[in-house]
């Protein structure tokens, strides 16, 4: 088995019409990142001295932190539990993780008034500050996610250096040095293995903490004290359904048969995380009384209804169901949802709830802002298709070995 | 029937006495503990009640700081209450209009500048430390550290640091700083200096707060009971009196509860002495380990 199934660079053109499009949107975001670094943030941003934070901090970090989340639950699946059989979908997740935090670090710099002091936590610490704390975890976790992320260069590029002209002489040196590296990875990876899980726990939920120093700006609805576990439940809950929509859809795209067996599996361990976090949170709503403020009709109480509605108790409800979990269709829809609910949970908490005391008009996305955050989930997409054509990240059957049901689509 | 709910009534009433009083004995010492330095604490009592809205405290502030500032006959101009404005970049305070519930007496006019909390929300969350408290309870910037991410405006209670939307390079985060190169060299801050009618009183935090208590014992149809900022938010530098209800000066409605306090226990409750972290490493390690046996000796069999 081992030798007919193994992580392949794809071959397929990279450009398709579909490919096309998004690097249209990339380059419109560019466009406007451009716009930002020379005319300044109040340029191109809806901003001001009462809502200073916007989608960007709110989705392309907030969001984008908690979507990266597959690449720390997989790890642990596989490795810490040793559960073999997935270890199909850590590569990809892994990857995901890799570009997921290096667009939330590009996020924060295009957000950072001084951006080019972002490097500044570094040596002035504040230890009492929840976003220092999920600034350094960060920091820390994106390095640890590129080791991780070595023995897989080492796998593609050992005896397959070949730099052209006077760089040819780099040639040899580059060769031994990932040997090197290869094999000492080899016996250390597990450190930072637990050390990628740890700091994800950490910075996950630091991330709940956050709005909490809003006080009393925040609805009641969200701020609460267990702000933090909501967080990091929510982006475990969502790490697994995020595999899976990748998964299906780059199988769709790439045209493989998505790999439901152990896709079906992963999505029967959502359920019980996803019912921990639907526990805690109406938990946390019937302790603090805070379903009062559900009875009032108004963008808060429909926000908040939406997102636990459509975004956890539907998804709850499929993903328990035998019939859906085995359906491609099925856990697409469901994995949607949830990606859609921590959507609105982020929002929410960071947009929705957060009410200052003066406001003269609410705040509300500009074009600028929306096309930023279009512009880089296209490069994502770019990178992560350039990524899985250049690195051995997919799964799938060697040439010759027609005899899997992994085969591909026409071929049988 | 009335018996059991009358007696459930004292019941709970002892219950939750008990849980106040063991609270608020709790919260005094803290804040006994983390207060800072009371009595070397500077502040500034601002009685709305004889403010007249001359806005000679603007075009001084301007002039101290070094900001573009306009002649000064121009803040003759009362047009500018017209509407809210608040502080930014291009002014640390500025003063509103309110009208008066009865309409025979004259409109309030209201100072708004950096509240200068005992316990800022700023400094606890400044991802840097770019912002501090200084001995005489001025809180001040610090350019050198600062990224600009603006987690300081998120935190304050007040809503008053601003920010230069409009600059690419260097922008600045702006509040009212207390003055405090002027009071190092031993002058009043600016605003209070310029006060023409004295609605603006320097002094240590103590004595304001004596100094405000008489005012009110003295003229009890003149002021509401209420020192604004003598408990708000575990306290603050500058405080407020005023003849009507603080929320109708679009005063904050807020807690006894310092700003920082919940987020920074859960902080320090996470990350206690890198227990928490360290522990859970070891505990996933364990697991690691563990199922990588078990998966040899079942290879084995």
């Amino acid at each position: 088995m081992e030798e007919y199934m193994k992580p392949q660079k794809i071959k397929k053109k990279f450009f398709t019409p579909g490919v096309i499009v998004i690097s249209v949107f990339a380059a419109f975001g560019l466009l406007v990142l451009l716009a930002r670094f020379i005319f300044g943030l109040g340029a191109v941003t809806h901003l001001s001295n009462q809502y200073p934070w916007g989608i960007w901090i709110g989705l392309d970090v907030a969001l984008g932190v908690a979507l990266a989340a597959g690449g720390f639950t997989t790890a642990a699946l596989g490795h810490i539990m040793h559960r073999e059989k997935f270890h199909v979908i850590i590569r990809p997740a892994l990857l995901t993780a890799l570009l997921g935090y290096t667009f939330v670090a590009l996020s924060v710099a295009t957000d950072l008034g001084r951006w080019y002091y972002i490097w500044h936590p570094l040596i002035f610490w504040n230890g009492n500050s929840a976003l220092f704390e999920v600034g350094m975890c960060v920091m820390i976790y994106m390095t640890v996610l590129y080791i991780e992320f070595l023995p897989i260069v080492c796998e593609r590029f050992i005896g397959r250096v070949n730099l052209p002209g006077i760089l040819r002489k780099l040639n040899k040196p580059i060769d031994r040095l990932l040997q090197v590296l290869d094999k000492g990875l080899d016996k250390t990876m597990f450190i930072f293995i637990i050390a990628g899980v740890v700091l994800s726990c950490l910075h996950q939920s630091s991330l709940g903490t956050l709005m909490i120093i809003a006080g009393p700006k925040m609805h009641p609805l969200w701020q609460t004290p267990v702000l933090p576990l909501l967080f990091l439940l929510s982006a475990i809950s969502v790490g697994f359904p995020m595999v899976i929509f990748e998964s299906i859809i780059s199988s769709k795209s790439f045209g493989l048969k998505p790999e439901m067996d152990v896709l079906t599996d992963l999505a029967r361990m959502v359920g019980p995380i996803l019912f921990t976090y639907l526990a805690f949170k109406v938990g946390d709503m019937v302790i603090r009384k805070t379903f009062v403020y559900l009875y009032e009709i108004n963008t808060t109480s429909v926000m908040f209804t939406i997102e636990l509605i459509v975004g956890v108790v539907i998804p709850l409800r499929m993903f328990f169901s035998p019939k859906i979990v085995k359906s491609p269709t099925g856990v697409f829809i469901a994995s949607c949802l949830v990606i859609f609910g921590v959507f609105m949970n982020r929002l929410n908490n960071f947009i929705v709830a957060y009410n200052p005391p003066y406001s003269f008009q609410p705040y509300f996305p500009s074009i600028g802002e929306i096309l930023v955050t279009l512009g880089f989930i296209s490069l994502e997409v770019l990178l992560y298709r350039a990524a899985v054509m250049i690195f051995p990240i997919i799964t799938q059957p060697s040439e010759g070995a027609l005899k899997t049901k992994y085969a591909i689509k026409g071929v049988k | 029937m009335e018996k059991q709910s009358r007696r459930n009534f004292l019941k709970t009433t002892a219950i939750a006495t008990a849980a106040i009083t063991g609270l608020t004995t709790r919260k005094t010492k803290a804040q006994e503990q983390k207060g800072f330095l009371p009595d070397k604490a500077m502040g500034v009592l601002v009685d709305t009640t004889v403010c007249i809205g001359c806005r000679k405290c603007e075009w001084a502030c301007k002039t101290a700081h070094q900001m573009p500032t306009p002649p000064i006959e121009e803040y003759d101009n009362r047009d500018v209450f017209k509407k809210m404005r608040r502080p930014d970049y291009t002014s640390y305070t500025v003063v509103n209009e309110y009208k008066n519930s009865d309409p025979d007496k004259f409109p309030i006019d209201v100072k708004v500048q950096c509240m200068h909390c005992d316990q800022p929300a700023c400094v606890s969350a400044c991802i840097v430390g770019a912002f501090s408290k200084l001995e005489n309870g001025a809180v001040v910037w610090d350019e050198s550290k600062c990224i600009g991410c603006r987690y300081c405006m998120v935190a304050c209670p007040f809503q008053i640091p601003a920010f230069e939307f409009h600059k690419a390079f260097q922008p600045k985060i702006t509040k009212c700083d207390f003055c405090y190169t002027r009071q190092s060299e031993g002058k009043l801050p600016a605003c209070v200096e310029v006060c023409p009618v004295e609605a603006l009183t320097f002094g240590k935090r103590e004595d304001l707060i004596q100094v405000a208590k008489e005012k009110i014992r003295l003229y009890p149809k003149r002021y509401i009971n209420h020192i604004y900022g003598e408990f708000e938010v575990g306290g603050t530098s500058w405080m407020y009196l005023a003849s009507e209800d603080f929320t109708k000066l679009s005063f904050p409605k807020l807690q006894r509860e310092p700003a920082p306090g919940v987020s920074e226990s859960i902080q320090h409750g996470i990350f206690a002495y890198f227990i928490p972290p360290v522990a859970l490493y070891a505990l996933l390690g364990g697991v690691m380990w563990l199922n990588k046996n078990k998966k040899t000796e079942t290879e084995e069999e």
